[in-house]
Order: C-alpha cells, then sequence, then structure tokens
C-alpha cells in the first residue's frame, strides 16, 4: 500500500494536533506496514503435519519431563546428603545402571527438543526478515544436533575408568 | 438525547430524566495520523462536554462535526453490528458504538486509538485487506457436493447449536487486532478466520470441514495461537474465541490420528 501525496500538498488549515508537526515538510508520506502482512500469494502451503505434532510433542514432553527433571532434581539435590555428594563417583555410580542411563538419555533428548522447539517459536514470532529467522533457526538446529549428539555419547561411551 | 417521546411522565420518570442529563467534562485523547502531513502519529487531546450514559463514537462524531472536521474513522450502522468501528479504547479493543463513557473511567483522559498489526492509513482508519485476505482463505462459504436439493437444507437444533457461538462474528477484527500473534506475524490467520472456518467446520450441512482442516493445520494456522485469551476478552459480541481455535485444534488432532 502507498499513499501518493506529491501533488496533494494541502496543509489542513485546522490545528490538527498541538506538537509534533514540524517538519513543514508534506511531502513525504508515510504508513507503517505491520510485518509480514498476509497477501493473496502468502503463506505458501506446505500440507504436513509437522506443526500439529510439534504441538502435541510439546505437551507430551512436558507432562514426561515434570516427572524426570523433578525426579532429577530430588536425587542430584534433595536426597542423601544434597549436593555436595555429587562427584564423579557418583555419576560413574548412577551411569552403571542401565535405568539412570535412559533416564538421563530421555530427559537429553525431551528437554532438548522441547526446549528448541519453543525457542523456534519465538524465533518465528520475532525474526521479521526471512534471512534472519533462516539463520537464527538454523544456528539453533546446529547447535541442538551438537549438544543431543554429544550428551548421547557421553551417556553411552561414558568409561569409569579414566 | 433525552427528548421525551411520551406525554404523561411518572414523578419517578421525572426525577431520573432531571438527573439524567448531568453532563461531564471528559477529555479524548486520540492517536491521530495523517501520512501527508507528518510520518509519526500524535496524541491529540479534546475536551467536550459529555453525558456518561452516550456512547464513545457519539464523542468522536462531537468531535468530528463540532471541533475537528479532519478526524477519520470508519462507523455505519453505530449499533454494535456492523463491525466497522473496532478500536482501542482505553488500552483495549472494543466497538465504540458499544462503549459507554461512564465505562471507561471519564474522570482521566479517555485513549483512543487504532487497532494494532494493521496498517493505520490516518487517524483510526486501518488497512483491513490481510484481515479479510485471512477470511477468505478459510473459504467461509458452504461447500457442498451433489445436487442441490430443492427445498431448504433441514438441521437438527443439536446440530445448529453445536457452531452457534461462531455464527455471530461481525467481523470487525477487534480479536484478530488484539492478538499477540498477529501483531508479531501478520501472516497467521488471527482469530476472526478460524472462528469463521470453525462456524462451517461444525455445520453438519457443510462437506468442506476436511479442506478446512487442511488450511488451518499448516504452518501460519491453529497451532500458531497460544492461548492467551485477549480474542475472547476482545469479542464485542462475547463469542468464546479461544474455545473456538481449541475445538478446531481438536478435530484435527482426532481426525488425524
Amino acid at each position: 500500500m502507498s499513499i501518493e501525496t506529491k501533488d496533494l500538498v494541502v496543509p489542513s488549515l485546522q490545528a490538527h494536533t498541538g506538537q509534533g508537526l514540524g517538519t513543514g515538510n508534506p511531502a513525504e508520506a508515510f504508513v507503517v506496514e505491520p510485518a509480514r502482512a498476509r497477501t493473496k500469494k502468502t503463506p505458501r502451503r506446505t500440507r504436513t503435519n509437522f506443526e500439529m505434532l510439534a504441538w502435541l510433542f510439546m505437551r507430551l514432553s512436558g507432562v514426561v519431563l515434570v516427572v524426570l527433571v523433578l525426579g532429577h532434581l530430588l536425587i542430584n539435590l534433595m536426597l542423601d546428603g544434597g549436593v555436595s555428594k555429587i562427584s564423579f563417583a557418583f555419576v560413574a555410580g548412577r551411569w552403571a545402571s542401565p535405568f539412570w542411563q535412559m533416564w538421563d538419555l530421555l530427559m537429553l533428548w525431551l528437554a532438548m527438543l522441547h526446549g528448541s522447539n519453543g525457542m523456534r517459536t519465538v524465533i518465528n514470532d520475532y525474526a521479521e526478515k526471512d534471512a534472519t529467522r533462516l539463520w537464527l533457526k538454523g544456528l539453533l538446529g546446529v547447535a541442538t544436533v551438537f549438544t543431543v549428539v554429544l550428551g548421547t555419547l557421553v551417556i553411552f561411551t561414558f568409561d569409569p575408568n579414566i | 438525547m433525552s427528548t421525551p417521546t411520551v406525554e404523561k411522565h411518572s414523578a419517578a420518570l421525572d426525577a431520573v430524566e432531571a438527573g439524567s442529563t448531568k453532563l461531564i467534562n471528559v477529555t479524548f485523547r486520540i492517536r491521530r495520523f495523517n501520512p501527508e502531513e507528518h510520518p509519526d502519529p500524535v496524541w491529540v487531546d479534546y475536551q467536550l462536554e459529555m453525558d456518561p450514559k452516550e456512547r464513545v463514537l457519539d464523542a468522536l462524531n462531537k468531535i468530528k462535526w463540532e471541533q475537528d472536521g479532519t478526524l477519520t474513522y470508519r462507523r455505519s450502522c453505530a449499533h454494535g453490528i456492523c463491525g466497522s468501528d473496532a478500536m482501542r479504547i482505553n488500552g483495549r479493543n472494543r466497538l465504540a458504538c458499544k462503549t459507554l463513557i461512564k465505562d471507561v473511567n471519564p474522570e482521566k483522559p479517555i485513549t483512543v486509538e487504532a487497532i494494532k498489526g494493521l496498517a493505520v492509513l490516518k487517524d483510526l482508519i486501518v488497512d483491513m485487506d490481510p484481515f479479510f485476505q485471512a477470511y477468505k482463505d478459510v473459504m467461509p462459504f458452504l461447500i457442498t457436493s451433489g445436487n442441490e436439493p430443492t427445498r431448504e437444507r433441514l438441521q437438527s437444533q443439536a446440530d445448529r447449536e453445536r457452531f452457534d457461538d461462531t455464527t455471530k462474528c461481525i467481523l470487525c477484527a477487534a480479536c484478530t487486532s488484539s492478538c499477540p500473534v498477529f501483531w508479531n506475524d501478520g501472516q497467521y490467520f488471527g482469530p476472526a478466520a478460524i472462528v469463521n472456518a470453525h462456524r462451517f467446520i461444525f455445520d453438519s450441512r457443510d462437506e468442506g470441514a476436511e479442506q478446512r482442516l487442511e488450511v488451518l493445520n499448516d504452518r501460519e494456522g491453529v497451532w500458531r495461537c497460544r492461548t492467551t485469551f485477549n480474542c475472547s476478552e476482545a469479542c464485542p459480541r462475547g463469542i468464546e474465541v479461544t474455545k473456538a481455535i481449541q475445538e478446531v485444534k481438536r478435530a484435527l488432532v482426532t481426525r488425524r490420528f
């Protein structure tokens, strides 16, 4: 939407404002377009269930994470001497059991994906330019994959005798 | 405003009417914008003597007709059904024709500005094209297959009740322009379009539900909604907008699994 004003230089005679009309240059028309306004051609259709699956994942992983994270905090920070007991030996002792390996693995994956999807939503909301959005999401993806892969690797290749 | 139309007045009615025309001084602080004059919007104060039982629209009319003819805003029916005069009054989206001055605290200046998230063209007028584009994109018309019946399409009361709430929409954009997701991302369908899709998706006579759900299942569809309830609060028709959006989400999840 552009408003042509070049030949419409008829300043209002009425005192329209008390303040702020200082420039005296009515030639510049200026309408603030909202970010990413919908047009006939946008948004492009993707026809996938990705958004629905992401939405469902957030709800389901959230419920599971409540148990996993609170249990994790309870064991690490409250029970049996509290935070001061945490040491290499303590972690090694827990990871000797496949149960705690699975617990930590599940927590890592769910928390990382849950957090990343939340960040993706924030980026979708606040990054207005397509390029900015692409870069931020790319960065986010790389960071997520890196963390998940590294964490998984550590859980499975952990050697208590190093 | 209180011209008697009936000859015979009871004493009680006389007493009420005598007190009813007490005028008060109100300040209207209107966010004015004229791109031909200045690139920035400015707040302008107008002093008025108004009956607090009059509406904000009456005040705007009074300003336009008696003080400053350049004030620009949309209004048509002035009775809350055409959906032209949605604006942000004291920071909340309302219809100027349904808002009484006494209900928006006339003790302090009453702020009036254009609805957010759409391009302001002048003063209180915004470009509604993106809003109506989203409305068109959900196909807000009856979709059927087969031969047209020779009589009307009958429907049980229960079936009609199913989507009754969303038939009340007047497309004033108060809900969509109160949605923080829409403010940041104009590609989002927005509550109003989803409400109007809901009106057909849950209509037993309509057969286009799957197509509409498909449209709303996409990136900028219902999954963008974060249930902030701004839309339900803003709706001048009292439609439970967020509930309607959630029902569309539920329909999608149950149909896809």
